[in-house]
């Protein structure tokens, strides 16, 4: 029950704040990376906390974008508040989906979650007249943030933007997670049959924690769509979920910065990777992951947590 | 004398098997109540079809006066029937006050606050300490489940169970797996809980059976052979012949 602020915790969102002048030209690229981060970040809350495993957390991301895409589209380009509705929208969709996926076992959540990905990115693509299909979404124009920035050709006024709602989220989802709720969820992933001989409506927790989740997974698309102006038909895939997955597991799963490590190891990876090798890129990335897990199968942030943990308990 | 937990013809078959057939019990508020039986009598499934894992075949089960059958277990667990597991059923990974504050939550429906941090939830956490002091878990409180000895384990199950305020706790051999010594300090700590708590508990051990319950079922083949006080069933010829193989 450990609940202080770490200054780990401090340095690392002070370097995020320093990013206007510590990669100034990599704004863009440090904004879908922050998008990614909280794509993951609601992943682990299901994954990581509930162990609910899933292959199509990624409809969620496109509900979203999709949700802020089209209001963008049809004039409503005011950001925080299209960001709230498209939170709202794939937040109803997770609730709607959810007693679906709390239901069954891993093997079924698999399958169920694949499909309703799969469903929703079908969906997208045969309603090509609303989503614009496999042209992708056009003509999301933004407002400007609060009325006073423009998103400019920088990427300086999205960053801003995604790392104040990535910041306001994380502290939400920090809470989550050290309240009673977040202990309830640690039982159910580790024990829901025991958690029911306690008195536990597991279904339900688990429900409210799958629409919360989804919900930011909406907002991290959103943020997606109105900081590119643009919604493309693969934030449906199934490659995104997939890759969702990697991201997570790589940084490590159920302790809240590891979806941010892992999407900034995957996402930079990927970056360099494809520079160094256009082709075969993929090899090396996949050997990368390999090597990683192996190193430390609750990845990065699990290694050095594990090693904290047993210096900490050493005599 | 009202009764805290009732059964009527409880039953229950797995195909052409019959498990348990129409067992009726009644157990007034306080009772200890012990069920033995060879195995295989159908002892812990009375367990499962008193808390709702196992759906019976016939037959209904009535805390106080309220019809439970077709209530879910943690419908049961808010109605106060609350049980421990033959084996070790915990949160591995969880801290001992942890766990028990998991059913302290529950109780409160603090489990659902997903906003007050947890460390300010004191009545809870008092709560929990509570339970663990009275099974003399409170050193304990920080160490994690899957350290914790055996026999402490076993003390944490009960300890979970009673985070829950139950009115009806049901002990499916509390002592399985504990050396004889502190199987008897487990046992003294059941002795030692609130005298208004009805205890229903299954244990193969005789000793212990004999020295802590006040009632006695004895289950062979899924049907009741008989009931009675410890001197009661101590003299029973029948049980005897269950027991060793022969008449007395």
């Amino acid at each position: 029950m450990r609940l202080r602020t770490g200054w780990l915790e401090v340095l690392f969102w002070s370097v995020l704040a320093a990013g206007y002048v510590l990669w100034p030209s990599q704004l863009p690229f440090a904004s879908q990376v922050l998008i990614a981060g909280l794509f993951a970040l609601s992943y682990d809350l299901i994954l990581g906390y509930a162990g609910i495993l899933s292959l199509g957390h990624a409809a969620y991301f496109g509900v979203g974008a999709y949700a802020a895409g089209l209001l963008a589209a049809h004039g409503w380009g005011e950001p925080i508040s299209g960001l709230v509705a498209a939170g709202l929208v794939a937040g109803l969709a997770g609730l709607v989906t959810s007693p679906l996926v709390v239901r069954g076992t891993d093997l079924t959540r698999l399958m169920i979650t694949t499909g309703l990905g799969l469903l929703l990115f079908e969906l997208a693509n045969r309603l090509g007249a609303i989503t614009g299909g496999v042209d992708g979404l056009q003509g999301v124009e933004m407002q400007p943030l609060l009325g006073a920035w423009r998103f400019d050709i920088y990427g300086r006024t999205a960053y801003g933007y995604v790392l104040a709602v990535v910041f306001v989220l994380f502290l939400a989802a920090r809470r989550l997670v050290r309240s009673p709720f977040g202990l309830s969820l640690r039982g159910i992933r580790g024990n829901p049959g025991r958690m029911r001989a306690i008195g536990c409506r597991v279904d339900l927790h688990l429900a409210a924690v799958y629409a919360f989740a989804a919900a930011y997974a909406g907002v991290a698309g959103a943020l997606l769509s109105q900081t590119t102006q643009f919604v493309g038909l693969d934030v449906l895939s199934f490659s995104r979920s997939a890759e969702l997955l990697v991201m997570l597991i790589v940084g490590g799963a159920g302790l809240l910065y590891g979806g941010f490590v892992g999407a900034a190891v995957f996402m930079i990876a990927h970056h360099y990777l494809s520079s160094l090798d256009p082709v075969y890129w993929q090899f090396w990335l996949g050997a990368g992951l390999v090597i990683i897990v192996l190193l430390g199968r609750d990845g990065i942030l699990g290694f050095f947590h594990r090693r904290r943990s047993s210096a900490a308990s050493a005599p | 004398m009202t009764s805290v937990l009732r059964t009527e013809g409880l039953s229950k078959r797995f195909g052409d098997f019959q498990v348990l057939d129409r067992v009726t019990l009644q157990l007034p508020q306080g009772a200890r109540h012990a069920v033995i039986g060879p195995n295989g009598a159908g002892k812990t499934t009375l367990i499962n079809l008193l808390t709702g894992t196992v759906r019976p075949t016939a037959g209904e089960v009535y805390v106080e006066s309220e019809r439970v059958t077709s209530l879910r277990p943690e419908q049961r667990v808010r109605r106060g029937l609350v049980r421990t597991f033959q084996v070790n059923n915990l949160f591995s990974d969880l801290t001992v006050l942890e766990s028990v504050l998991l059913a302290a939550c529950e109780r409160t429906g603090a489990a659902l606050d997903a906003w007050r941090a947890l460390t300010t939830r004191t009545a809870e956490i008092d709560a929990a300490r509570a339970t663990l002091r009275l099974l003399k878990l409170e050193g304990a409180a920080q160490v994690r489940t899957r350290d914790l000895a055996y026999g402490e384990q076993r003390l944490l199950e009960i300890a979970l169970a009673l985070a829950c305020k139950p009115r009806i706790l049901l002990l499916d051999e509390p002592a399985a797996g504990v050396p004889r010594r502190e199987s008897v300090a487990l046992f003294e700590a059941i002795a030692g809980l609130p005298g208004d708590l009805t205890v229903l508990f299954i244990e193969h051990d005789m000793d212990l059976v004999f020295r802590f319950a006040q009632r006695i079922t004895v289950l062979v083949a899924g049907a009741i052979l008989t009931e009675g006080t410890p001197r009661e069933i101590a003299g029973d010829a029948r049980v005897k012949q269950v027991y060793l193989g022969r008449a007395a």
